[in-house]
């Protein structure tokens, strides 16, 4: 039998939550078709990490919640799992560091079964390529990278060269236009997928607090046990919108004083 | 209490659902809220009326399925139903004989709540011959106002020449009433405006604007489902499972009717 060698592969995702819809889960499934479409990958899981409460953005419910809620939402599901580490910082964490973070603890895991392996047969042909780590987003993402001061260019480069992104578009050109005029997306363009999501679903979070807010039905749009969390919290209100409002986002902030500080190294 | 003003509606939706999807569902949702934030409406409940086989459209599977479907994705609603008199049929029912079936239904219903059952069926056949006049009469006996929730599409395929019976699409606009879920970027009153029937009963057609684009269609679906593409999300897992435990679309599934006419150009033809 020829043995293809596919890379296992982990999909991440980083964001708010807030809360998680349908969408969110369906960009997991469209980017796992497409990754193992390529023949090089194998999927072996995929994880949701809600944004810590120091991100600062307007409406962002308490973390313990978004990660409640996504537990819920993702009991359904075989392969995606929800991660609070980065929830459990104290601060916004870079989502480079993030990456760092989970590669390392799959890494670890990686290690200790193929060295187990070793030990027991003494065949290292048996053991699997290491796994890799890649980002799921949507198009928007890319064309945070050149908004200034937001990303570090370090960051950039070690998030395309070392783990790599899965972008899923609905059609507009926008993510291939991210990567063209990027020089470090150009240079690792074999490194960033490009998935096409031919169907238009655009429930975002923003549209299903709109609607809780102004009381009309979100069923459908996110799964019944997310709603029924909702409702017995009370947790999207005109007043849970006003959070952080006026405040700056705390990643401008934190890559502003890193900026400060190379400057006077 | 103010509440009893208001006007009861049962909204229909008819189709192939081949297979349901969470878009029909939402198109539910959405009209509910906007049939009920105009402060006239109370929506009772909701009704989903798949096209029977006779109906001939390509890839149209067998109705039981189509039917199981929508009962397994109706199972967690309050108040959308399933209903198997159209597709029990042994010919394809214009739309306009599904409204009238289901609006009898309704005042057999609303009749029954102050008679015993035992009387029920001759009352039934009495109203069933009652030739039914004026628009007003639901309000008359305060039974439910039965209205056809469609798609933008549906809408303009009045338009369509020798596709409908103008004497249906009175009926049905006219008389009863239609609810269209509109996508954003579309503008169904221009068509309204340009179709003589529907600009007379314009009163009687509801546009609901879907801001969030949500656009699932069977086709989409069936197609993902050939080529052994996740569907998850795009409709519910317990449809999901009865597909696949049943091996419902295939390549050779789409062939289903290929080259067949449409049942209801077929009754123009003839």
């Amino acid at each position: 039998m020829m043995a293809t060698c596919r890379i296992p592969l982990v999909l991440l995702a980083c964001g708010s939550f807030n809360p998680i819809t349908n969408q969110h889960m369906r960009l997991f499934e469209l980017a796992r078709d497409h990754m193992h479409y390529t023949g090089q990958f194998e999927v072996v899981g995929g994880i949701v990490s809600p944004v810590s409460d120091g991100y600062g953005k307007q409406g962002l419910v308490q973390a313990k919640h978004r990660i409640f809620m996504a537990k819920l939402a993702l009991q359904s599901s075989n392969w995606v799992t929800v991660d609070e580490w980065e929830s459990q910082q104290p601060d916004w964490t870079e989502t480079v560091v993030t990456m760092r973070y989970h590669y390392s603890r799959i890494l670890k895991e990686y290690e200790q079964r193929t060295g187990a392996h070793r030990g027991g047969h003494g065949n290292i042909n048996i053991s699997a390529p290491p796994p890799q780590l890649k980002l799921v987003c949507g198009a928007d993402f890319l064309s945070t990278f050149k908004i200034p001061g937001l990303w570090l260019d370090d960051h950039v480069e070690e998030l395309v060269s070392r783990f790599g992104l899965v972008c899923i578009s609905r059609g507009s050109l926008q993510p291939e236009r991210a990567v063209h005029e990027s020089d470090t997306l150009h240079r690792h363009r074999q490194n960033v997928f490009l998935v096409r999501e031919w169907v238009r679903n655009e429930s975002s979070a923003t549209e299903i607090r709109r609607a809780l807010r102004r009381g009309q039905s979100v069923k459908y749009l996110i799964p019944d046990s997310v709603m029924e969390y909702i409702q017995q919290h009370n947790l999207y209100t005109q007043d849970s919108e006003r959070r952080n409002e006026g405040t700056a986002l705390r990643p401008l902030i934190k890559q502003a004083h890193q900026h400060i500080n190379s400057l006077n190294d | 209490m103010a509440s009893s003003n208001l006007t009861k509606v049962v909204l229909l939706a008819c189709g192939s659902f081949n297979p349901i999807t969470n878009m029909h569902l939402r198109m539910f949702e959405l009209a509910r809220d906007h049939l009920e934030d105009t402060g006239q409406f109370t929506v009772v409940k909701g009704i989903i009326s798949p096209v029977g086989d006779a109906y001939k459209k390509q890839g149209l599977i067998e109705a039981s399925h189509r039917l199981e479907m929508a009962r397994l994705a109706t199972e967690d609603s309050q108040w959308i139903t399933v209903d198997s008199w159209e597709c029990d049929q042994s010919e394809w029912m214009e739309t306009a004989k599904v409204v009238q079936h289901h609006h009898n239904k309704l005042l057999v219903a609303e009749d029954n709540t102050d008679d015993v059952d035992s009387v029920s069926a001759a009352k039934k056949r009495r109203v069933e011959e009652k030739p039914l006049d004026s628009s007003g009469e639901h309000e008359k006996n305060g039974s439910p106002r039965l209205m056809l929730l469609c798609g933008a599409d549906v809408l303009e395929s009045f338009g369509i020449p020798n596709l409908w019976k103008s004497e249906d699409i009175m009926e049905i606009v006219g008389r009863y009433g239609v609810v269209c879920v509109t996508r954003s970027g579309t503008d169904p009153l221009k068509f309204i405006q340009q179709c003589d029937v529907l600009w007379q009963f314009r009163n009687n057609i509801h546009i609901v604007h879907e801001w969030v684009t949500n656009d699932i269609s069977a086709t989409h679906v069936r197609r993902e489902l050939r080529r052994c593409r996740s569907v998850r999300y795009l409709l519910p897992d317990d449809v999901i499972a009865y597909i696949q435990q049943h091996k419902l679309y295939s390549s050779e599934s789409e062939e289903r009717n290929l080259n067949e006419v449409l049942a209801p150009l077929y009754q123009r033809l003839i």
